[in-house]
């Protein structure tokens, strides 16, 4: 047992008629962050940095982790319509908002249904327009550590990789995939990760101030939805990461966490 | 008893390269069809259906066809339209369809004139199974693997209705939708044919197919597994009240008949080479894990006893070897004399009141084929129905699956309504 406290905590909260689980940790601003497919990956370093300076609020999406899934959401949109009441009632107020590829999909869905709720919005790798060039890769057409392995440039050399993909995963890390892949499939099995009018409905946010964040060598999410992205949403900012692939808070920590904490500073 | 003829109609090409002992083995999702050639595929189609006229001939009740899509170990993507083809060329086997993939048919209206159609023409020969599919059938044609289950059921649910209750209606389901249906065409026999369920896995499916009073039958899996999901039939039939028996149990498996032990021996190990399902156990293929697990395509909990049969070459691993299939009689094959007891141990252990020779299958030839089907004819089927008689197996065309008593003067349904 170490004698400092956890950095974070877990709970089970009632948010828009079903129950959520919910991390916290960090002090500071809150910054609510959507995770991806796969589900929340953990406490990790970029949190922990991130926490320096900012509440994190992450919970996990309906059908994901310990958050039963609704019968009722069934693509991103109602997703997203879902979310609007939750942050009702969490009574958070106007808040930053950072979503990580399915979740970066998601963020941008909940910013253009209601963006005067939002202060600054981050998008990772996002998901949600059909790319130009290349396609997103087909996680369905390949079993949970495969996906995982694609997403990472350089899976050997990222420290963190063990702990997001271990050699030989326990039982329930197996089962906590699965149920991610379940409702990662309700939500985008077709069309594929895309949203077609996603790219349409962004021009509402020309007065929150965005950042995107691209890895240059993302083989999930191609670079070329991030430029979409990046020429849709007027006045936004796209920062690409070199030597990274899909994960770039993971694969380059110090990169992406200057570029997150200078925006929601600046 | 009911004896029918399967075979999965392979897409027969040593110079593929493909295909168990003469190359590459098979892996769902690698194999492009550029190697695929139109003068094999019309020789085949043909083939198989010749075959078909003559296991009739032959004695056959009935003529077993599947679908499966985009893989050569079976060329029934379009299963219908060969069951539109034997409606018309054959005269008195019922043409049993196990089954079309409902959860994949984006417009089951369609299924409903289809089959309708089928019956139809057939004077009234037609047994219409349903299937959920494998992963290959959501990927092909990208019906979504979390709601297979219920598109499943509403498929179910709004085909049956369409075939027996006037129209025009609306159906305003979670999955499908119509604001006219009326369809043209209406199943020959009454109320409708008779429903059955084939599978190895869901244990869902199988108590489904139970509280529905639907024949369930069980494909290729060993027999001791069988016997304990069979026992969760009968068990979900007594908590709903009615009493089964062997007209709610089919079971198929693997039986090649030849002139000699010798012969037997050599085209019955034709069985585990050529392009097989790889989703079965034994066969030179190998099973794509991913499609194996394609999210929320079947309960990953609620499963059957057979299950690891089925999936017993998860890893893609040659696992069980055609001496052990011969063993566990998951194959069968010798000249009648040999075969014919090991039918009747078969029978004694399952109690089927339905079986399934499937033969034909792997590397086996036209001639192999018909060789087999013609002692099935002389020999087997004739010492195969003295047995179910003396072991009392009715099939559920002799005795209502839905009651347990026999059919009066009405044509057979497996159906009470719910």
């Amino acid at each position: 047992m170490t004698t400092t406290s956890q950095a974070w905590t877990e709970e089970i909260v009632e948010l828009a008629g079903t129950s959520v689980q919910l991390v916290k940790g960090g002090s500071g601003e809150p910054l609510l962050i959507l995770h991806d497919e796969m589900g929340h990956p953990g406490w990790m370093n970029f949190h922990e940095a991130l926490g320096q300076n900012n509440e994190l609020i992450i919970p996990s999406h309906p059908g994901f982790g310990d958050s039963p899934f609704l019968d009722w959401i069934m693509n991103m949109r109602d997703m997203a319509g879902w979310y609007l009441e939750a942050l009702d009632d969490m009574g958070v107020g106007q808040i930053n908002m950072m979503g990580f590829s399915l979740g970066g999909w998601l963020a941008a869905e909940i910013a253009t249904m209601d963006p005067g709720r939002f202060n600054k919005l981050i998008l990772v790798d996002a998901a949600g327009i059909k790319p130009p060039t290349g396609e997103i890769f087909d996680m369905f057409l390949v079993v949970a550590k495969e996906f995982i392995t694609e997403s990472f440039l350089n899976p050997e050399g990222t420290s963190e990789f063990a702990t997001i993909c271990p050699e030989e995963p326990t039982p329930e890390q197996a089962e906590y995939w699965e149920v991610a892949r379940e409702q990662a499939c309700r939500l985008s099995w077709r069309p594929y990760m895309h949203y077609p009018a996603l790219s349409n409905l962004l021009s509402r946010l020309k007065n929150m101030p965005t950042q995107i964040i691209w890895g240059r060598e993302d083989a999930i999410v191609p670079l070329s939805a991030g430029q979409v992205f990046n020429d849709s949403i007027p006045g936004s900012q796209l920062a690409i990461i070199d030597n990274a692939g899909h994960r770039p808070e993971i694969e380059q920590t110090d990169e992406f966490v200057r570029i997150v904490q200078r925006f929601l500073s600046g | 008893m009911f004896i029918g003829h399967f075979t999965e109609r392979p897409y027969q090409d040593e110079k593929s390269g493909y295909f168990g002992a003469t190359g590459k083995s098979i892996r769902d999702l690698d194999l492009s069809n550029d190697i695929y050639d139109p003068q094999i595929g019309a020789d085949l189609y043909n083939r198989y259906l010749d075959e078909r006229v003559y296991a009739e001939e032959m004695g056959f009740d009935g003529l077993m066809l599947n679908e499966h899509h985009s893989t050569p170990f079976c060329m029934g993507g379009a299963m219908n339209v060969e069951a539109s083809i034997l409606a018309k060329i054959t005269k008195k086997a019922k043409i049993v369809l196990l089954g079309n993939i409902l959860p994949i048919w984006e417009d089951p209206l369609w299924l409903v004139e289809q089959l309708a159609m089928i019956d139809m023409i057939s004077r009234g020969r037609l047994v219409s199974g349903w299937v959920r599919g494998t992963g290959r059938e959501s990927v092909a044609h990208n019906a979504p693997p979390p709601y297979n289950w219920e598109r499943f059921q509403e498929a179910h649910e709004f085909i049956v209705k369409a075939w027996t209750e006037p129209g025009p209606f609306r159906w305003e389901g979670k999955h499908y939708n119509y604001r006219y249906v009326n369809p043209w065409v209406k199943p020959y026999q009454k109320p409708h044919p008779q429903i059955w369920l084939p599978g190895v896995v869901s244990e869902d499916s199988l108590k489904w197919a139970a509280r529905q009073r639907i024949p369930y039958i069980m494909l290729a899996t060993k027999l001791e597994p069988t016997k304990q999901a069979f026992q969760i039939y009968h068990d979900t039939a007594k908590e709903e009240g009615y009493k089964s028996g062997p007209q709610n149990l089919g079971y198929l498996w693997k039986v090649h008949v030849d002139e000699t032990e010798e012969l037997a021996e050599e085209v019955g190990r034709k069985f585990v080479q050529g392009p097989s399902n790889p989703f079965l156990a034994g066969n030179e293929g190998t099973a794509n894990q991913a499609l194996m697990r394609l999210p929320g395509l079947t309960s990953r909990r609620r499963v059957l006893p057979t299950m690891n049969a089925a999936t017993a070459n998860r890893g893609g691993v040659l696992s069980t070897s055609y001496e052990e299939q011969i063993e566990n009689y998951t194959i069968v094959t010798g000249t009648p004399d040999t075969v014919i007891p090991k039918i009747r141990h078969i029978l004694e252990e399952l109690r089927p009141g339905s079986v399934f020779f499937w033969d034909g299958d792997g590397a086996m030839t036209h001639d192999d084929q018909m060789r087999s089907l013609r002692l099935m004819g002389q020999e087997v089927i004739p010492a195969v129905r003295e047995i179910a008689k003396e072991l009392d197996l009715p099939s559920s065309f002799d005795i209502n699956p839905a009651t347990g008593a026999p059919f009066e003067d009405t044509p057979a349904v497996a159906e009470v309504a719910d």
